[in-house]
């Protein structure tokens, strides 16, 4: 397989994967490492892709697993920085003008939601993919899909609306 | 009516019933501009769907044509090496010393370099004829015996 064929082959999906990538793990650069380090996985194994019935699937699983790994490793280095013996007081004017944009807020609800209903809510609504597909790429059943989905979409849908009634907190 | 069949819509939305169709119906509506007012707040989370699906990932891959160097080949080249060096090394230092035809000749020869053997094997073992002295030595110091044979005298009684 020459290299062209390849990237025709993973071009259509490659963005996917590096939004699934930066949706789970939040930095741009980590995720742009995580997308090269799934397609640099592809290639070495380029000659078994024939035999993967479905290559965008079977890269959209990879991804998981390994942002998962990443994310699991960065726990167990324990480098998270948590201030939580101080609360700022008055929020920061860039802070301010973020949070009026009420776009960025919807990023902020959906990073805090659990990393199965992120990984949905992404897959689903801004990648559009199917159930079947999606049911594929987690390993998840169709039904667990549904109610995942229908749960983070409430869970966004509710806090939007606490904050287009009361104005940012 | 339109707004009616987005409300219905937006409720399948929420409980994971829509098709992929509909959604498209839902984000058409949203990111066009005019909304309900009481639907407002969808906008941002539909819109914010549309914005990120525009994110590229714009870094490059190195892809390198993985040159699997094929190790087995180093192995037939240094046999062939060895080979090479085998049947050189014999045809170099091969077994021609140089023969005599004349078989008097040849024990001519011998007898000389035999003579030669023995003349210089005799100046070393001259050398080595000191050794006598020590001989000489060992023989003088019989007399410890006397010594011997006196004490034994002494202790018997």
């Amino acid at each position: 397989m020459t290299q062209t064929e390849f990237l025709n082959i993973v071009l259509p999906f490659k963005d996917k994967v590096f939004r699934l990538a930066k949706r789970l793990l939040v930095s741009r650069e980590e995720a742009e490492d995580a997308t090269q380090e799934v397609l640099l996985k592809l290639w070495n194994n380029k000659l078994k892709i024939a035999e993967y019935k479905n290559v965008e699937a079977f890269s959209m699983t990879m991804t998981k697993n390994y942002c998962f790994d990443k994310l699991k490793s960065k726990q167990a280095q324990n480098l998270k920085i948590v201030h939580s013996n101080y609360e700022e007081k008055n929020t920061p004017l860039q802070k301010q003008v973020e949070l009026n944009d009420s776009v960025s807020w919807v990023a902020k609800i959906i990073a805090e939601l659990p990393e199965q209903q992120k990984m949905i809510i992404q897959l689903r609504d801004i990648e559009d993919y199917n159930f079947d597909e999606i049911s594929k790429m987690l390993d998840m059943s169709n039904t667990a899909v549904r109610v995942a989905l229908s749960r983070a979409r409430k869970t966004i849908r509710e806090k939007l609306t606490n904050t287009h009634n009361y104005g940012v907190r | 009516m339109v707004l009616d069949n987005i409300e219905k819509l937006l409720e399948k939305y929420e409980n994971g019933e829509t098709s992929l169709k509909e959604e498209q119906q839902l984000k058409h509506y949203f990111t066009q501009g005019t909304v309900a007012p009481h639907l407002e707040m969808y906008k941002p989370m539909f819109e914010y769907f549309l914005v990120n699906k525009q994110e590229r990932f714009t870094k490059d891959v190195p892809l390198k044509t993985k040159r699997n160097f094929n190790y087995k080949w180093i192995s037939v080249a240094a046999v062939a090496v060895l080979m090479l060096g085998f049947y050189f090394g014999t045809s170099i230092y091969g077994s021609d010393l140089g023969t005599y035809e004349d078989p008097q000749l040849a024990f001519n020869e011998f007898s000389k370099s035999m003579e030669m053997i023995s003349e210089k094997f005799n100046t070393g073992a001259s050398t080595v004829s000191y050794l006598n002295e020590v001989n000489k030595g060992t023989s003088t110091l019989g007399y410890l015996n006397e010594i011997e044979n006196a004490t034994s005298i002494i202790f018997k009684n």
